[in-house]
């Protein structure tokens, strides 16, 4: 069938501003928006640009706002969106070009909640043991890509850019919840700034926006209730 | 234009796995990453059911037995040394994981869980042993994480987003690279004491693979060109289950868990080709069988798939222990795998050969295994040979953090005692050059022009049909043909994109003469290899030959840029060479 691909397209060496470009192309239902995407690249027009490298959701390179959702162009099907589709960047980063977005800011608020294991004690000679209860408490936000689906479907992120987002907060759950980690306390402060936890207001669209299925406003949620019981 | 300088001890190329752990095993130095993605985005991201290592956590098991498994699996052709090593510090390595934090699904007593996996025996190829370390379906995913959080901890300095064009030389010892920065199209001069590739492997010179678009043997092309071997090269896995045309991996882990195979004629096909091991044998073995199964019209409905079936299996354990893969067959195939078989295909997977090291990671030159000083290489780019013909299923994962750690450690005696050598003059020349003549090519509509596209799908389709699980001379000597003709026309390729910013365009061209680099040491090696071995198949020379073929292959290329082939010894230590049954 024939497909219309509308892509928001931006080239900061040539553009004054954004423009919408249309592009016809054949494809079949069960392709992926990422199909069309290099359709049109590899057959149609070299220049646009976009990121992509696994092509099946795992590596979160190519998160973007399909027909006004956050998705990711290879976990999308064309019958899933019709025959009109529109392709723009991700919301609330600085453009670098066309579907390519700046993500170095989203990465430093990832690094500031220190997401790695504390341990205080040396390791044992063997593996620490943690039941399989333990280790169920913090499955959900192993599961992050770090595509930033969540974080630029956030209307908080979007009126506050200094929010850390979703996308941190996911990240630092996945250790507050791990019953090996020792690094609680200096975790929590960054949780409990201004711009931290508290910013979120419960909308819900990352969790809509999510292509790995992570429960994002209930552990945001328990991050907030263990800053409340810390304070207690 | 001019590049920008940069001095370090060691520069490391390459964020996945193997790279990140040569890296942390430098924290603290004077190191920086190069990646070109971002590291978070690395294939090693993508490895789905478990790393292999005796912890003997579910049931007995040895080191040993890992070895002698992962000899067999090779058919006899990896260095028994190498795999010695491999088999030993995978216990070590894995508990290292587990102590930087990894989330390893657990026992029921709170120990590391383990998985079946194809190839993976106990006492020396009896029955199936539970030896695959797993997190969930998403092994990989977790082992980067895990590593890049590593990373950030010891605040390791990378360069995201730039593309290694080439590799410096001078006096006989490595000293940098030249790279392409992504954002916005400068060139970086990178002056190291030392270099460490750790790029991955090539799987795009095929067309239906689970590898990743960014797999395009940059590493391999880049040293070739500078004058290193390729080792083994003809040795590509193709891994028995990918989905149906996308080529998206199915894990080993789910017949792990007791899936099974099926024709079209719903028999359990394995029965007849390996009735010990039926559905785990290892991958060349079953991925052979499919295709037999498929030419005798076998498929399913007569199509070129066979059905990967996990109906008998409870929800439970599909949802609990395999669900990535559960969500990948919903999302393209619109298919439950509680209620319905998956059609599944062979993919290219894997390269076992690649840049030759030696067990500290250090890259040999010749069949005397002489070093290049300063330039180290781990993981899929490499070839230690760990996996010799034939990978096993989790040795991938394995071998990345071992040999990334050893590369890592023998880095550090290294820069302590070597000064920087001096850097060639114009370091920038030869990727300058290149790209100036790419960003030269007249521009216009697609149709009009030869364009990376149109020899990239070529080469794809081609080394499909003519150099995958089954070949033959005349098939292959066609193959040779092909590439030499897509180098020639590779010249007069032209880019629409001429600006400095992102620009993928770019990237993709210069991607593509790494493909065909890799394809025609690929095809020139499986050319000459009269014999079949492992995942190389000969249809013409059906049987192994170790009179006369149990040695590795060394490519290197002449300087009209042909293929010069020669050839080094295997390492054999405790395993003699057998018939290869399962």
């Amino acid at each position: 069938m024939q497909v219309k691909l509308r892509v928001k397209r931006f080239d900061r060496e040539r553009d004054r501003e954004p423009y919408w470009a249309e592009y016809g192309v054949e494809a079949e239902a069960t392709d992926r928006v990422l199909d069309l995407l290099h359709s049109v690249k590899w057959y149609q027009d070299g220049t646009l640009s976009f990121r992509r490298s696994c092509g099946h959701g795992i590596c979160g390179s190519d998160a973007m706002l399909i027909n006004g959702r956050n998705r990711l162009a290879c976990k999308v099907l064309i019958k899933e969106l019709g025959k009109r589709i529109s392709v723009e960047p991700l919301r609330g980063f600085p453009v670098v070009k066309d579907l390519v977005v700046d993500q170095q800011a989203f990465f430093r608020k990832f690094e500031s909640v220190q997401p790695y294991l504390v341990a205080e004690e040396p390791p044992p000679a063997r593996e620490r043991r943690q039941s399989p209860e333990a280790r169920e408490r913090f499955d959900d936000t192993t599961k992050c890509i770090l595509c930033a689906a969540c974080t630029t479907s956030c209307p908080s992120f979007w009126s506050n850019p200094n929010y850390l987002g979703p996308a941190a907060i996911v990240n630092a759950h996945r250790f507050l919840f791990d019953d090996r980690d020792a690094g609680q306390e200096a975790r929590l402060q960054v949780l409990n700034q201004s711009d931290g936890v508290w910013r979120c207001r419960t909308i819900f669209n990352c969790v809509e926006a999510c292509p790995r299925g992570i429960d994002i406003t209930r552990a945001i949620g328990e991050v907030k209730k263990a800053l409340l019981l810390r304070r207690g | 234009m001019a590049a920008t300088y940069h001095q370090y001890e060691v520069v490391v190329v390459g964020g996945g796995g193997a790279g990140l752990m040569a890296a942390l095993t430098l924290r603290g130095r004077d190191v920086a990453v190069l990646s070109k993605l971002y590291p978070v985005r690395s294939h090693t991201g993508t490895a789905q059911g478990g790393i292999g290592a005796a912890l003997g956590n579910m049931e007995e098991d040895h080191w040993e037995w890992h070895m002698f498994d992962t000899v067999k699996g090779s058919d006899y052709l990896a260095d028994q040394d190498a795999v010695e090593i491999l088999a030993r510090e995978a216990v070590e390595t894995v508990l290292e994981l587990e102590h930087w934090g990894l989330p390893f699904s657990r026992t029921p007593d709170g120990k590391i869980a383990q998985r079946p996996f194809g190839g993976h025996t106990r006492e020396y190829g009896k029955a199936p042993v539970r030896r695959s370390c797993y997190a969930a379906d998403r092994t990989g995913h977790m082992i980067l994480q895990t590593l890049y959080q590593q990373c950030i901890r010891h605040q390791v300095k990378f360069f995201n987003e730039f593309l290694v064009l080439d590799l410096l030389i001078e006096s006989g010892r490595v000293a940098g690279v030249v790279a392409l920065s992504i954002a916005d199209g400068s060139l970086h001069v990178f002056h190291a004491k030392a270099v460490l590739f750790a790029t991955g492997g090539c799987g795009r010179i095929y067309q239906i693979t689970s590898n990743a678009h960014a797999l395009t043997g940059d590493g391999m092309a880049v040293a070739w060109r500078a004058g290193v071997p390729l080792e083994d090269m003809e040795f590509f896995q193709f891994h028995p289950t990918g989905i149906y045309r996308m080529g998206i991996l199915i894990t080993e882990g789910a017949r792990g868990e007791g899936g099974k195979l099926i024709n079209g004629r719903g028999e359990r096909f394995m029965e007849k080709y390996a009735p010990t091991l039926l559905d785990l044998a290892p991958r060349d073995i079953i991925s052979r069988s499919i295709y037999l199964e498929l030419r005798q019209g076998h498929g399913i409905g007569g199509k070129w798939y066979v059905h990967l079936d996990l109906t008998h299996l409870s929800r439970e354990v599909i949802e609990e222990k395999l669900p990535d893969i559960t969500d990948f067959v919903r999302t393209y195939l619109g298919i439950d795998p509680v209620k319905e078989p998956i059609p599944v295909q062979p993919t290219a997977h894997y390269a076992m050969g690649g840049i030759p090291t030696d067990i500290w990671g250090r890259v040999v030159v010749d069949e005397k295994n002489r070093v290049l000083p300063g330039f180290y290489s781990a993981g899929e780019v490499a070839c230690v040979s760990v996996h010799g013909a034939n990978r096993l299923g989790t040795n991938s994962l394995v071998d990345i953090l071992v040999f990334g750690r050893r590369a890592g450690r023998d880095l550090v005696r290294y820069v302590a005692e070597n000064d920087f050598p001096p850097l060639p003059p114009r370091a920038e020349e030869n990727a300058e050059q290149w790209v100036a003549r790419l960003r030269a090519g007249r521009s216009g509509s697609a149709g009009r022009r030869t364009t990376v596209a149109e020899l990239r799908d070529t080469l794809q389709r081609e080394m499909m049909d003519k150099a995958s699980v089954f070949r033959d001379e005349k098939l292959l000597a066609e193959m040779k043909e092909v590439v030499g003709e897509l180098q020639q026309r590779y010249q007069e390729v032209t880019i629409q994109d001429r600006g400095r910013v992102f620009n993928t365009d770019l990237v993709e061209a210069l991607e593509l003469a790494f493909l065909l680099d890799c394809a025609q040491t690929v095809v020139a090696g499986a050319l000459a290899r009269q014999e079949s071995r492992g995942a190389h198949s000969r249809e013409d020379f059906p049987k192994r030959d170790d009179q006369n073929w149990l040695k590795h292959s060394l490519a290197y290329r002449t300087p009209s840029g042909q293929v010069e082939l020669k050839y080094k010894s295997v390492s054999i230590t405790r395993f003699q060479p057998q018939e290869r049954k399962y």
